[in-house]
């Protein structure tokens, strides 16, 4: 029962943002123009798409923050259970969070973390 | 669990009303949910309004000024008229823009604040659904806000739209780790998952005091890290308005603008009350171990207004410090995530493991 009132909680949000959407349909103007829908650039004509590849250093963050989430994924479990585990945990999950820190630390050294 | 810690409360959301109700009949257990889906929908839109009152109000008088005063009393109103001009408004789609994702992309941020008013415990009975991994369901839940984020940015075809994207995402992944590490730092303490039993193991005083030191480093390090995962100032670069116009949604106007900003509203009232949830013991009272005269005196104030009382505090804070911090530059934010939080981060997750293994809190809970 706890799980199934997420899927009213969906509904609750497409009802939302979808009645919001209708309503201003119906009541709101329609008037398109070729320059009011144009990207708007502080009056400037837009040269070129959006589009573009971007900043690789964006890609970089990302593979980081995958390892630390993945990490945070495999310490829920064991924070849970800490205190069954007793030393033994704290052992354990030290290991592993020093294997973690000296990536941490390659990273750091090799730049990874400077933003460019 | 100390002596005083017998549940005086009953807590009982209203899925689990529901659930008790369906044997008997399909018709009550329906109306339970109704109830608490209509409720949550009530409550998302008096407190969208509310927060944007109160968020103009405050502004007002830290710069001295009075703030909204013209529709009704002390302008209270001003918000029902600013939402119904947003919904008379004309809805601009970019000619462009990728159309079927830039009208999706609201949906996505808003998705992600109902689904955790879900699962939080505000008082014993004011409580919709107590999920048993209530802890990574919010941080799961919540993970869609950067999905409406970086869609709405990228389907605008706009270069400030595109910038504020990027760099919302960047930002937000980044802190979610440090959100996640002193998240950890409660699981630790409290060994459960359940938002509901965390405010209960919190009978016999509020983490944040109750580890030496431990508690008040994690409290910190959640807040700094969830005000940078909402984009609230000092860390709202996404949107940053003298660089980047309006960030991601440079081009929505009138309703789907609106679920954007009250989505940002609804996120900072979410952040103020988990923090308060995890840290400040929620809806418990302000006990001090198994001191039952002063515990007991505390318990006369109604557990929903500790709540509110706490969430209150931490959302002005929240507003206090728009008005007191200037903004991060975009290089500094990011080296204030991965060179500072994140190793006090794990220092700390060490730290609070050694507190649990030596059973070193005031108020030891076995």
């Amino acid at each position: 029962m706890d799980y199934f009132l997420i899927v009213p909680f969906t509904l609750l949000a497409a009802l939302f943002v979808f009645g919001g959407l209708a309503a201003s349909f119906l009541l709101a103007p329609h008037r398109p123009g070729k320059v009011k829908n144009s990207p708007y650039e502080c009056g400037e004509k837009t040269i070129g798409t959006s589009w573009v590849q971007f900043n690789v250093g964006y890609y970089l963050f990302a593979l980081m923050f995958l390892v630390f989430d993945v990490e945070a994924a495999f310490l829920y479990p064991w924070a849970l259970v800490f205190r069954e585990f007793g030393a033994v945990a704290l052992i354990e999950a030290g290991i592993f969070i020093l294997v973690l820190i000296a990536g941490f630390i390659y990273a750091w050294k090799k730049g990874a973390l400077e933003w460019v | 669990m100390t002596g005083i810690t017998e549940n005086i409360w009953q807590a009982k959301t209203v899925a689990q009303r529901a659930a008790e109700a369906l044997p008997e009949s399909v018709w009550f257990a329906l109306g339970y949910m109704v109830l608490g889906v209509v409720g949550v929908a009530a409550f998302i839109a008096v407190l969208g309004m509310g927060l944007i009152y109160a968020e103009r109000k405050i502004a007002g008088h830290f710069q001295c000024r009075l703030g909204p005063m013209r529709v009704g009393w002390h302008g209270i109103f001003q918000t029902v008229a600013d939402t119904l001009k947003l919904l008379l408004k004309e809805d601009v789609v970019p000619a462009q823009a990728d159309k079927f994702l830039h009208i999706l992309a609201p949906l996505f941020t808003l998705l992600g604040t109902i689904l955790v008013l879900a699962v939080l415990p505000m008082s014993p009975i004011v409580h919709v659904s107590d999920v048993n991994i209530g802890v990574v369901y919010v941080g799961a839940v919540s993970g869609f806000g950067v999905l409406g984020i970086l869609l709405g940015g990228w389907s605008s075809n706009n270069k400030w739209s595109l910038l504020g994207a990027m760099r919302a995402g960047a930002q937000i992944i980044s802190y979610e780790i440090s959100a996640t590490l002193a998240l950890l730092v409660v699981v630790l303490f409290s060994g459960t998952l359940r938002l509901s039993e965390i405010v209960e193991s919190q009978a016999a005083g509020w983490w944040i005091w109750r580890a030496h030191g431990v508690g008040i480093v994690a409290f910190l390090l959640f807040f700094i890290a969830s005000l940078a995962e909402i984009n609230r100032t000092p860390f709202d670069i996404p949107e940053g308005e003298s660089e980047l116009t309006a960030g991601f949604h440079t081009e929505y106007s009138g309703m789907r603008f609106a679920f954007f900003f009250l989505a940002e509203f609804i996120n900072m009232f979410i952040v103020a009350a988990l923090t308060a949830t995890l840290f400040l013991g929620g809806w418990m009272p302000f006990h001090i171990g198994d001191f039952a005269g002063f515990n007991a005196i505390m318990d006369m104030i109604p557990p929903g207004l500790w709540f509110t009382g706490k969430t209150a505090f931490l959302v002005f804070l929240i507003m206090w410090f728009r008005w007191t911090f200037p903004r991060l530059r975009v290089d500094q934010l990011m080296r204030l995530e991965w060179k500072v939080l994140l190793p006090i981060g794990f220092a700390n997750l060490i730290a609070a493991a050694v507190v649990v293994l030596f059973n070193f809190y005031f108020f030891p809970v076995r």
